[in-house]
């Protein structure tokens, strides 16, 4: 092979371009200017971990955290001896082997990847390079060979469900919206990602943004829609810019505006930035957002197919159900229905995080297990720690214990655990999380995001906050459990919308599954992770070198010794930050924190 | 202030769908909302100020007081949190003499939370400036804002 075959692939996603990913274009560039090594950048790739991520194509070559002093080397085994850089190989956390290309990765393997087929394939900024990986033959299939009401069938015989996270069956709604009366009707994209740990639209909007455009576009033929709006959250300038770039280059190019390829179809899209509400997720506070309102949801019915922005018919899917569709009206119905489980068809995209080794953005098909993607894709947990739980849905959904290790994910197995699917963001937890505090973590958010409309909601999350700060700040008492699972079940009764109705959820399920924990800081006055603060002290061992890094590093004082002697922390003085945990070097490991013991007092002089 | 205000206005027709992105443009160009510049607002698109006022409480993404020089944004997302963003947030705000979010004296910097920056690979993360930090840890945390610049790259 022949440097002048060679296409070099730089990630440029939010997660490689904090990481420094254009700088390294920019040296490539310049050093390679004149050769006919084509260099491209593209969107997400997935394995944020393991950024900035440079890919040489046709061999596939992967090279993992690439810095800017790197490029010379790239540069040199491109141009000149053609031996790829093995030093910046991808080294597998578990069995250390240097992995030449992505095709060997274990994260890859086990993927299937259609929504994000073209994420780290294709310049998002080209046209040209979307369509020539079959990019608008949907839209063309659409308008010229297609009624409207055999797009819907299609639609509807996929199973494609609504992938912001409720499931609902994405035909049936087109369906409605379709033999809705009306003569101006609107699509609608929702890409308020607003779940925090979450980031699978915004990839999909950063690397394949004309999918989303074509999706759109074949809906708007479908319903008989002449205006798109994308919602699109302001904290995602990124993904807002290659947006503005994408419809800008379809308008040029005839996907977009009046007279769409020739055809008598007018359809053109608009951005609208969110302002940073949560709640702006659900459909009818989107819309009256859009309006230029206070984004608080109303009742429905009447629901948004017959009487949604500005009272038209509007249609409202998610970025990856739109991303679906122009692939399933090019490939059939059949295609996609063959991928997957039986009532959740085609794959579900996680934004995989948290205490994992490979954190970064996955797809499999629908049905695969949380093992396999947190071990197998995922490279189990970081640091070789013990498996707590997993968090799906956001503040939404819930925590799942390794006892569900070997269930299905899909929509409906999900909800019955006590979680959701939600748009998909997957936390891993491990044996340092403290299930309380991450219940009350999500309290904290969606208590602040509560729009105020419904009591039970915007009263019942503060009353529930107050009750599990007090637990993890050593206040719990006798009767708090039963308390939150009775608030729990009327909020999630009384209130008006998805926000409410799902917010005790992190709660409940947790309750459900870890309820010792919450026992533990109550009656026994343990945290067992030893995460909060109020009852954990911090000790030095008799194994301390004497390097007074921790003495030097505690602002509160609190710590006394010589050089090359034992240290010790005066209780009364240490705030508990732990930088004496975190400076003391790995080789020693001599300050340890304890719960349950000294100077919290258990009544029946109890440590762990 | 007047001028900027007037520029902003003269590319809106003045209806109630644009309250949110002109109080968005006026943000930018000031880095908060100003009181006047709301009541202003108001009369452009012929609602009363309250209403204005209304809609820009909403939503988070909208300030009443200027900002300091630089903004640390630190992320609270699930990534971060269970990564030690609270021991972030801890640390920032002590190097800064600031007692939670909020704007140092000098007005040098601003410390606020954000849900989450989409950066979950690299958590615990903050954004100085629009750039992304990541991996961070109390002492690296105490660097970073006594540079008061980007670490060097590799």
């Amino acid at each position: 092979m022949t440097a002048d075959h060679r296409t070099v692939l730089i990630c440029r996603g939010t997660g490689c371009e904090s990481s420094r990913s254009p700088a390294i274009q920019a040296a490539l560039d310049a050093e390679l200017q004149d050769s006919d090594v084509e260099i491209k950048f593209t969107g997400c790739h997935g394995m944020c971990q393991q950024g900035p991520i440079v890919i040489v194509e046709p061999e596939g070559t992967f090279y993992a955290n690439v810095k800017t002093k790197d490029a010379p080397k790239i540069v040199e085994s491109l141009l000149h001896d053609g031996e790829p850089v093995e030093r910046l190989y991808y080294k597998d956390p578990a069995t250390k082997e240097q992995l030449p290309t992505y095709h060997d990765i274990p994260f890859y393997a086990k993927q299937k990847r259609l929504v994000l087929h073209n994420c780290g394939r294709i310049n998002p900024e080209e046209i040209s390079d979307y369509v020539e990986a079959g990019g608008y033959q949907g839209l063309k299939k659409a308008l010229f060979e297609l009624s409207p009401e055999e797009i819907v069938d299609i639609v509807k015989q996929s199973g494609l469900r609504g992938r912001g996270g409720g499931g609902f069956s994405t035909g049936m709604k087109w369906q409605f919206c379709q033999q809705a009366k009306g003569d101006v009707k609107y699509v609608l994209c929702n890409a308020d990602e607003g779940d925090p740990g979450a980031f699978m639209d915004r990839s999909v909007l950063e690397g394949d943004p004309h999918a989303v455009l074509e999706g759109m576009a074949i809906a708007g033929s479908a319903i008989g829609a002449k205006q798109g709006y994308i919602y699109c959250r302001a904290e995602y300038p990124l993904a807002i810019k290659r947006l503005q770039v994408a419809i800008r280059q379809a308008r040029e190019q005839g996907y977009l505006g009046k007279g769409i390829l020739g055809s008598d179809f007018e359809f053109d899209i608009e951005i609208f930035q969110g302002a940073g509400a949560f709640v702006c997720g659900e459909e009818t506070a989107l819309m009256i957002s859009i309006e230029g309102n206070r984004g608080m949801p109303r009742v429905r019915p009447p629901y948004p197919a017959h009487s949604g922005l500005y009272g038209k018919p509007t249609l409202l899917n998610n970025v990856k159900t739109y991303a679906n569709v122009s692939q399933i009206v090019n490939k059939g119905a059949d295609w996609f229905a063959g991928i997957g489980t039986e009532k959740s068809k085609g794959t579900a995209v996680f934004a995989l995080t948290g205490k994992i080794a490979n954190s970064g953005l996955i797809e499999v098909p629908m049905g695969v297990t949380p093992r396999e993607i947190i071990y197998d894709i995922g490279g189990g947990v970081l640091n070789g720690k013990k498996f707590k739980a997993v968090q799906t849905g956001g503040p939404s959904g819930g925590c799942l214990p390794e006892s569900f290790m070997d269930v299905p994910v899909d929509y409906d197995s999900l909800i019955a655990a006590g979680s959701m699917m939600g748009s998909g963001g997957m936390v891993v937890l491990d044996e340092d999380t403290c299930m309380v505090d991450v219940a009350r973590y999500f309290l904290d958010f969606t208590e602040k995001e509560s729009c105020g409309k419904c009591v039970p909601c915007r009263l019942g999350t503060k009353q529930m906050l107050t009750i599990l700060e007090d637990i993890v700040e050593g206040r719990g008492k006798p009767g708090d459990i039963e308390l939150l699972e009775e608030l729990g079940g009327g909020i999630k009764g009384g209130s008006l919308c998805g926000l409410g109705q799902t917010a005790p959820n992190p709660v409940l399920s947790t309750l459900r599954y870890f309820r010792d924990e919450y026992e533990a800081h109550i009656f026994h006055n343990k945290c067992p992770a030893k995460t909060c603060k109020h009852f954990i002290t911090y000790h030095i061992l008799d194994s301390c070198v004497g390097c007074q890094l921790c003495r030097k590093n505690c602002s509160a004082e609190a710590i006394s010794g010589e050089p090359k002697g034992i240290h010790w922390i005066d209780q009364t003085k240490c705030h508990k930050c732990g930088v004496c945990f975190e400076v003391c070097p790995p080789k020693v490991f001599s300050v340890e924190k304890r719960t349950g013991d000294l100077e919290i007092h258990t009544g029946e002089g109890e440590s762990l | 202030m007047e001028e900027t205000l007037q520029t902003i206005l003269s590319k809106f027709d003045g209806k109630q769908e644009e309250i949110i992105p002109i109080l968005q443009k006026v943000q930018d160009a000031y880095t908060y909302l100003p009181e006047e510049s709301m009541e202003q607002i108001a009369r452009f698109i012929h609602v009363p100020a309250s209403r204005v006022f209304g809609v820009a409480t909403f939503y988070a993404q909208f300030r009443f007081t200027p900002t300091g020089k630089n903004i640390v944004s630190i992320c609270r997302g699930t990534a971060c949190h269970v990564r030690g963003a609270p021991a972030i947030l801890e640390e920032t705000t002590a190097v800064l003499g600031l007692d939670g979010e909020g704007t140092t004296e000098d007005m040098e910097y601003t410390v606020e939370t954000v849900a989450c920056i989409g950066c979950c690979a690299l958590a615990p993360c903050v954004t100085i400036n629009e750039e992304v930090h990541g991996n961070l840890n109390k002492k690296k945390v105490r660097t970073l804002l006594a540079k008061g610049s980007k670490p060097d790259d590799g």
